[in-house]
């Protein structure tokens, strides 16, 4: 049940930034950080359900696109309201230039 | 004995107060009233999803439980009558007074009424969960659904109202629809979206007589023509609740009038959120009143702060969105502060006006989009806006230079 799937290629998402990836009727966000490391979390915000890609990441935080909501993307950890829920997260790596993602 | 806080208001502003009170380590007592009958809960809703779902539910800010964690006393369905300021406390409508070290006002606004006669029961007004249950009710094929007001609860409420299928009509007496704060440019996109969904739209058409015999509402426009409806919802804005601080002798100014830490001239009564005029910081002071989610809750989460003395100021940009059919608007800062406007085209249809001042400042940035197409480079926008940038215009109207690179500069 641990399943390394591949995500993208790690080109396809910028430095602080993030993406969206569907698989298996779930969807989630692949982030890249300022430090070029790889992150994947849920991809819907615990506050409303609206898609984390479309959010933008500062350092280590994704923000929802819609009320605010903040995430440190590397532990899932919600940063204030009006996300009290933390997102799950994900293990990554990076393989001949894929980004996969470990999904349990 | 600590007599503790006292937030008088127990919408968004309010139920965040609370929490931010104990966020920051208060460990006295902190009481919260509100006249309705719910927990603290979320009112953007009420205007989109709520109104679309079968079954509406509240979305509440804090159970019953994490107010019992947090040892936060919410007393419901009670309105505070007066306030004593001599005596430091505030007299409810149940007859019972609370004592208080520190008082919030967070009153916020009520539907602004439309001064006609005629009005019955079958013309209503949306502020709270009640009356969007009611309103929820008439939503169905087989109703006619006028809406007078083309603002953004009105215009939500069509959307939703077409979404259930009933038939709508919005007149607006204005010369177009989100007269206030939105550009022509953003409100035309969507006028003609309504109009795709099969609503109605009236502008530049005020009303010369309303009839409601409890069962239709029957409209006269100055111009002769008539629209029935079986319910009418009247949006024409919001008025500030002061009457409490007013009678308090606090000053009023378009709103309880505080200064850039949210207090009154009482230094142990602070007011947030609509209810509320203070001066906003970004552009010099201009005293503003603001009617938004998002205020709210950052001059809720302000006055936590400053009751318990940090004498922090406001900083923030203003922001506000709005959800209709499968468009978003958002909307960062006040977009009547700019001269000029350069656009930046995001591809799908979506755009953002980016407004300057004379001095190449920007002042404000409004988009518009499917889904949340415009939501991160508003929030960058609102970033640049934060730091008083001046951004090339150029760089502004081209997708080739991303936002956050200008942020670094």
């Amino acid at each position: 049940m641990s399943d390394w799937v591949e995500a993208c290629a790690a080109g396809d998402i910028d430095e602080e930034d993030v993406m969206r990836f569907d698989h298996g009727g779930r969807t989630f966000a692949i982030y890249r950080s300022p430090d070029d490391d790889y992150f994947a979390t849920d991809g819907l915000c615990t506050h409303e359900k609206v898609h984390l890609a479309d959010g933008l990441v500062m350092d280590d935080i994704i923000e929802c696109p819609k009320h605010n909501g903040r995430f440190n993307y590397k532990t899932g950890a919600a940063r204030g309201a009006p996300v009290c829920v933390n997102l799950a997260t994900y293990p990554v790596k990076v393989e001949a230039g894929k980004v996969l993602i470990q999904i349990g | 004995m600590q007599a503790g806080m006292v937030i008088i208001g127990a919408g968004e502003c309010g139920g965040r107060a609370a929490l931010a009170l104990r966020d920051l380590g208060y460990a006295g007592p902190v009481t919260l009233v509100g006249d309705e009958p719910h927990l603290p809960y979320e009112r953007p809703p009420l205007s989109k999803d709520a109104m679309t779902s079968d079954a509406p539910e509240i979305k509440a800010i804090a159970s019953d439980a994490l107010l019992a964690e947090r040892s936060i006393r919410h007393i419901h369905s009670v309105q505070a009558v007066a306030i004593d300021r001599t005596a430091h406390a505030v007299r409810l409508s149940d007859g019972s007074v609370l004592a208080y070290d520190k008082l919030l006002l967070a009153t916020g606004s009520t539907p602004r009424k439309l001064p006609m006669p005629g009005l019955g029961s079958r013309c209503v007004y949306l502020r709270t969960f009640s009356d969007a249950l009611a309103i929820r009710a008439h939503l169905s094929p087989e109703n006619r659904i006028a809406i007078i007001g083309g603002g953004f609860i009105g215009l939500e409420l069509a959307a939703a109202a077409r979404k259930l299928g009933a038939a709508v009509t919005v007149i607006e007496a204005q010369p177009r629809i989100l007269m206030r704060g939105v550009p022509a440019e953003i409100a035309e996109i969507v006028h003609r979206a309504h109009e795709a969904e099969g609503v109605t739209v009236f502008t530049g058409k005020s009303i010369a007589d309303i009839a409601d015999d409890g069962v239709e509402v029957r409209i006269t426009l100055a111009d002769g023509q008539q629209i029935v409806a079986d319910l009418a919802v009247i949006g024409i804005g919001a008025v500030p609740v002061t009457g409490l601080a007013a009678e308090a002798g606090l000053s009023i100014d378009n709103g309880i009038a505080v200064d850039a830490t949210l207090r009154t001239d009482d230094p142990d009564i602070f007011a947030a959120g609509d209810c509320c005029s203070f001066p906003l910081a970004i552009y010099d002071g201009r005293r503003v009143r603001l009617e938004a989610w998002r205020n709210a809750q950052e001059q809720g989460a302000l006055a936590a702060k400053n009751m318990l003395g940090a004498g922090e100021a406001h900083d923030a940009v203003p922001w506000f969105w709005s959800d209709q059919y499968g468009l978003s608007l958002q909307i960062a800062g006040l977009s009547d502060e700019g001269k000029s406007t350069v656009r930046r085209d995001l591809g799908d249809g979506a755009f953002i006006l980016f407004h300057l001042a004379e001095d190449g400042r920007l002042v404000a940035a409004s988009g518009i989009g499917p889904g949340n197409a415009v939501a991160r480079d508003i929030r960058l926008a609102e970033m640049l806006i934060a730091k008083r940038a001046k951004p090339a215009p150029e760089a502004l109207g081209s997708q080739d230079v991303k936002l956050k690179s200008l942020l670094a500069a």
